[in-house]
């Protein structure tokens, strides 16, 4: 115990530029997936059958394959199969290549969400702005959009939890998030070596990390109560 | 002259024929029930006043002007469809309502959108929104809402729900209003209210096409009632020809059903 109380300052500190590294994943990933989701959502509503079908099949592989496996096509495929090592060797390259494996496949998660908050609005919504002598457009914004991130904020919720856990799967490309800083502890960092406690303690920023943002998803979800 | 012609519509859905060259005319001030069982082509008709279908064939005026020829529609831009869409309003059986604005905001939406288009004839804006609010209010007033205007659709009633929606398809001045069943989806204690209100705009001379299976309401306060029969026109007239002495052995059988149920 004692011990544990000598290196906490030092582990700490490992943690939290780990847990950094982490945070820059989770956000660089939403900045990108919910537009990325929407898009591929329209595609595969789209009328034009093609479109629809091929968006459909990326969709069926993203979801239906390990996001591990992914992380490692993305990763190496560039370098160890086309020989053109496009992300380059260090920690830069490492995030780009986690944060474009991330938005891509959190995109297509958001896009069945974003189609079924679509879909889920009745036909009425719309014919009744029609004959009204409202645009498209106006219909879209002013009457489907909000009761659409009504619709979709509880499944979001879900997925933006759980893409907090898995930033720790870019552990697997070496990315230096804070599953590795606390691994590092292991086999001997900052002087500390053989310690496992670190990398238990790691739990406990994904937990401080998924409280704030449940209670923040909770009081977006309260403040759209106000309709149904 | 009629303010509403019709002439010889006709609508398939694929290979399903659901109108057969519907013709009838409506004066200015009138208002016409369009009766028939379930299938005989009544909300089909009505969406087709109201662009949400595109009749196949056939020709609608509106006092005089052509708002609708099957021949040169698909050439016709959406700001056209939309100015001539505006001759008409139509209240659905569903009310869909819009569920994130108060009662006030659902019957003043579509006026202020049309005035950020068309920015004001020289008056300032503020005074034209106000003018709007009041309108909207003065509306929900006349259906009995002066005490429900801040209210969620999920906070009303059937009824009173409907009534908001009779208010917002007013707000828009159509020339024409139109009703998709507008009671079948009320409690029966709820009818009575609905029914009033559209008993009261009869005897302001509101232009009216309602389509229901009220058959006393239709025959009270309508002046003309046709009855469909599989996607054609079976028999028209004055309710009391119509549902006092019907021609058709169709319309015969319909009406004797009613009074059986």
């Amino acid at each position: 115990m004692e011990m544990i109380l000598q290196q906490l300052p030092v582990v700490t500190a490992a943690l939290n530029e780990g847990f950094l590294q982490t945070l820059k994943l989770f956000f660089v990933t939403l900045i990108g997936a919910f537009p990325l989701g929407l898009l591929i959502a329209f595609g595969s509503m789209s009328r034009l059958k093609p479109l629809s079908v091929v968006t459909r099949v990326f969709v069926w592989i993203i979801r239906g394959s390990p996001l591990m496996i992914q992380l490692l096509i993305i990763y190496y495929f560039p370098g160890l199969v086309l020989k053109n090592p496009i992300w380059g060797g260090g920690e830069t390259g490492r995030f780009n290549a986690a944060a474009l494996a991330f938005i891509i496949n959190y995109a297509c998660y958001f896009s069945e969400i974003y189609r079924g908050g679509i879909q889920g609005i009745p036909v009425g919504q719309e014919e009744a702005g029609l004959v009204l002598g409202m645009t498209r457009r106006q219909i879209f914004f002013r009457v489907k959009l909000l009761q659409m991130i009504k619709a979709i904020v509880p499944p979001m919720s879900n997925e933006i939890i759980t893409l907090v856990k898995d930033t720790s799967l870019a552990r697997i490309i070496a990315l230096q998030e804070i599953i590795w800083a606390g691994q590092a502890f292991m086999k001997g960092s900052h002087g500390i070596s053989g310690a496992i406690w670190p990398l238990f303690f790691t739990a406990v920023y994904y937990l401080v990390c998924n409280g704030v943002l449940t209670l923040l998803l909770g009081r977006l979800e309260k403040r759209l109560s106000y309709f149904r | 002259m009629a303010l509403l012609e019709v002439e010889n519509i006709r609508k398939s859905f694929g290979k399903t024929r659901v109108l057969t060259d519907i013709s009838f005319n409506l004066e200015k001030g009138r208002t016409l029930s369009i009766i028939g069982s379930s299938g005989s082509g009544k909300t089909t008709l009505l969406r087709c006043l109201n662009f949400l279908e595109t009749p196949d064939h056939g020709i609608i005026r509106v006092g005089g002007e052509t708002v609708f020829n099957a021949e040169t529609w698909n050439n016709m831009s959406e700001k056209e469809i939309r100015r001539r869409r505006l001759h008409f309003g139509l209240v659905f059986q569903s009310f869909n309502l819009f569920p994130q604005y108060t009662a006030l905001e659902n019957v003043c939406l579509a006026p202020e959108l049309l005035l950020n288009e068309e920015a004001g004839q020289g008056r300032p804006k503020k005074e034209l929104l106000e003018e709007i609010r009041s309108r909207g209010a003065a509306l929900l007033t006349d259906m009995g809402l002066s005490d429900r205007m801040g209210s969620y659709p999920h906070q009303l009633s059937g009824g009173q729900c409907q009534r908001v929606a009779i208010a917002r398809a007013l707000a828009l001045r159509p020339d024409i209003l139109c009703f998709d069943e507008p009671t079948s989806a009320l409690d029966p204690e709820l009818t009575g209210e609905v029914l009033r209100v559209i008993r009261e705009l009869a005897e302001k001379n509101t232009t009216m096409v309602i389509v229901t299976h009220e058959m006393a309401f239709a025959r009270d306060v309508c002046h003309h009632v046709i009855f469909m029969d599989d996607g054609r026109i079976c028999e028209q007239g004055p309710p009391e020809e119509v549902f006092n002495n019907p021609q058709q052995d169709r319309t015969k059988q319909f009406l004797a059903r009613y009074r059986e149920g």
